[in-house]
């Protein structure tokens, strides 16, 4: 796959294997967190944490969006399908996020719940299927956001009067700046997550590497950016400085992609949202705005408050901040585990305890 | 449209004339034919193979086959891999009320062409019609006999530390056509499903250097080698760069997030073999058409964790494990 | 999160372009790139195009890992 493979190269990869080690070497300590689902399920895949040294400790942040839309979203997504004339359209990742008594995954059978690869689709069998309402899961961050913001534009042109999105959006950067406040997490470089930022482009970034004093370098996501990024961070360190550096400028430009910003500001408003597992990031999280309110779910039905469930002894919230481990939750492997996860973290493949899970078992 | 009733199931004139027209028509041999209870078979062998398998696949019709092929190749392949000459099969099919006569005649007619290629015959069958609802379309489920080959010596018990592992072609081709089959995910792409009788491609290579035999089918080939290290307690480690991929089932798993080692293989076989004759097994199975993709993938260790290790394509290590449940597109 | 990969512009409709890689193909939306060209590499997510893959600026990158001692 040509601008693939090129990137997972064997022979480079061993070189910047080596780098990094001869780099690292007279470093104490350091916790490099990557805030991006892709680039979790990279490491993994490739199986990059077995070769770093000791010395450098890659940690998961919370950028699984999966992971930290709250239980009770899940709840009312599936108080939805019980309603007769409404399907419910997802992308795959959020169907065995458990929810208090189900998930989506088991509400599929009925015909309720259809799994989709684009927001447009859900808006497009809208289109085509008028005596249905269809409401779509609006989860993901800003990669996401624009596609189903061009999805619901699309919506509004067909002048669709039965199509929705349930708006479960976040933004990253704030919770960056939270993570970056906490001492206890302790980061000394962030590798950006490297499709956010080709939409956002690189300003938020400054403010948080200036503001903290963090190395912060845009990763892509094959291995040999990976590791780049990663010896471009411990170089940082090495010489005590702190700045932004974009490892992935082949897709990323400094300004993002305007069009996508613009996009986003027309059809979504900010709010405060909440995280699973961490609780209520300010401004965080996205709306629709007053002028497509005609397409937000919430506004055209009583959501009602389900009995959403707590989640006792899941630490996923410590485990999001990379505070705890996987295996510093009892929790773990014995009672949280892929065919019954109880969190958020090891329900997505690429949340941190199922990532754990599968390399430590 | 003709479809099948309550009433072709009820043993009456409809389900005889339905037979005759469309079954043994098409199925046609000495055993069938006689539409006896039972068939009545002599053996020669001394030790026989036996197996069965239900299939519910869904789409019914798939670029590359369909249930009908399926449910052949699905026995067949199970009776090859356990190192017997598949000959004669049982074919039990539960239609739903209002299924098309059409579809039901192309299913047949693929499990004829089916069992022709493969040289197999159908020698007993059952057919029943349940109401509307209560089964999805068909539902087929063949079992199988065949005499083991006498040079046949497999049993997981013989696999030791130093065996190579043997893939017979491409994986993921079964699963990535139906998910383009399945049409809501929008992709076009020329991806067929693999599905084959694989049962003279092991006629040419059977011979006691092969230890072990499976073919990956649901789960893939990385749940067959866990099956595999869990029941021999040896580790497994195999390479990436050596595991042949069609280009677009690759660049289609790329897309979606999806693992081309947990997806499921209709017409590939896994076989466990002694180091000294991997070599000369290697080179038989390219010389067959459906193993001219064929590769050594990787070796048994002789650690006893019962894990299976990827190397990766950029020098990495990975544990896999069994996957839990199905595999679903991601945007993540 | 962000799965996407790039792949080629084949057609091009109003908003909508054909691309292909390996054989695959799909129908995306390119609202949010300026000026794509057919024989383009754009970066693919939950289908559209997010970004232009500047090729000139992969080759670079390559060059420079090819070149690390």
């Amino acid at each position: 796959m040509k601008y693939i493979d090129e990137f997972r190269n064997l022979d480079i990869a061993e070189k910047l294997y080596r780098l990094i080690d001869e780099e690292a070497k007279d470093l104490r300590q350091v916790n490099f967190m990557e805030v991006c689902g892709t680039h979790t399920m990279a490491v993994e895949r490739f199986g990059i944490r077995r070769l770093l040294p000791e010395n450098v400790k890659l940690i998961s942040g919370p950028g699984c969006p999966v992971c930290v839309t709250p239980k009770d979203y899940i709840d009312k997504a599936i108080a939805l399908t019980a309603i007769d004339d409404i399907i419910v359209f997802s992308f795959g990742d959020m169907l065995k996020v458990p929810g208090t008594n189900s998930s989506l995954l088991k509400q599929r059978p009925s015909g309720k719940v259809k799994v989709v690869y684009s927001a447009m689709d859900a808006a497009m069998f809208a289109e085509n299927n008028k005596d249905k309402r269809i409401v779509f899961l609006g989860i993901g961050f800003e990669t996401t956001v624009p596609t189903v913001a061009a999805s619901i534009k699309y919506a509004k042109k067909k002048k669709l009067k039965n199509f929705f999105v349930y708006s479960g959006h976040k933004i990253m950067p704030p919770a960056m700046k939270l993570l970056a406040r906490d001492k206890h997490v302790n980061i000394k470089g962030f590798l950006c997550p490297a499709h956010v930022s080709a939409i956002i482009g690189v300003k938020s970034y400054n403010e948080i590497s200036r503001k903290y004093n963090i190395p912060c370098v845009i990763a892509g996501f094959e291995p040999l950016d990976i590791l780049q990024s990663i010896l471009m961070l411990v170089r940082q360190v090495r010489s005590k400085k702190a700045k932004v550096e974009n490892q992935y400028n082949r897709v990323v430009k400094a300004s993002g992609n305007i069009r996508a910003l613009r996009l986003i500001e027309e059809v979504f408003s900010i709010k405060d949202s909440e995280w699973r597992g961490i609780g209520v990031i300010p401004k965080s999280g996205l709306i629709l705005s007053k002028r497509y309110a005609d397409f937000d779910i919430e506004n055209n039905i009583n959501l009602q408050e389900p009995k959403t469930s707590v989640d006792k002894g899941c630490i996923c919230g410590s485990v999001l901040k990379g505070i705890k481990t996987p295996l510093d939750c009892r929790l773990f492997f014995k009672k949280c585990n892929p065919n019954n996860p109880y969190g958020a973290c090891m329900v997505s493949s690429e949340g941190t305890c199922a990532a754990y899970y599968r390399y430590r078992k | 449209m003709k479809t099948i009733t309550l009433s072709h199931g009820s043993g009456g004139t409809l389900m005889h004339d339905l037979i005759k027209d469309l079954f043994i028509k098409n199925l046609n041999n000495p055993f069938l034919n006689k539409l006896g209870d039972a068939a009545l078979i002599n053996l020669r062998a001394n030790k026989l193979a036996y197996t069965t398998d239900s299939f519910v696949v869904k789409p019914l019709f798939f670029p590359g086959g369909d249930i009908g092929k399926l449910s052949v190749c699905g026995t067949v392949n199970d009776l090859a891999v356990s190192g017997a000459i598949p000959e004669y099969l049982s074919c039990s099919m539960i239609v739903e009320d209002g299924f098309s006569y059409a579809s039901l005649e192309k299913i047949t007619i693929s499990i004829r062409d089916t069992c022709k290629s493969a040289g197999v015959n159908i020698v007993t069958g059952d057919f029943k019609v349940v109401e509307k609802g209560a089964i999805d379309g068909i539902f087929i489920n063949t079992s199988g006999i065949g005499e083991v080959f006498k040079n046949s010596n497999m049993s997981i018990s013989r696999i030791r530390p130093g065996d190579k592992i043997i893939i017979s072609g491409t994986i993921g081709d079964h699963a990535a056509s139906i998910l383009l089959a399945r049409e809501e995910l929008k992709f076009k792409a020329r991806i067929l499903s693999d599905c084959s009788p694989l049962n003279k491609l092991v006629s040419s290579i059977i011979c006691r250097g092969i230890k072990f035999m499976r073919d990956p089918t649901r789960g893939g080939l990385a749940t067959t080698l866990n099956e595999i290290s869990l029941a021999s307690d040896y580790n497994i480690a195999i390479e990436e760069k050596n595991i042949p991929i069609k280009e677009s089932v690759r660049v289609l798993c790329e897309i979606l997030g999806f693992d081309p080692l947990y997806m499921a293989n209709e017409g590939k076989l896994i076989a466990i073999v002694s180091k000294d004759s991997a070599g000369s097994i290697l080179s038989k199975m390219k010389k067959h058409s459906l193993g001219k993709d064929a590769r050594i993938i990787g070796e048994v260790k002789k650690e006893k964790n019962k894990k299976v290790y990827l190397k990766t394509q950029s020098g990495g290590l990975r544990i896999l494990d069994m996957i839990t449940g199905e595999q679903l597109p991601r945007i993540c | 999160m962000c799965l996407a990969i790039p792949m080629k512009v084949l057609k091009i409709n109003g908003d909508r372009a054909t691309v292909s890689s390996g054989g695959i193909q799909r129908t995306i939306g390119i609202n949010f790139l300026k000026g794509p060209k057919i024989g383009d590499y754009v970066i693919v997510h939950a289908g559209f195009a997010i970004e232009k893959l500047d090729t000139v600026k992969a080759e670079e990158t390559l060059k420079i890992l090819e070149e690390l001692q």
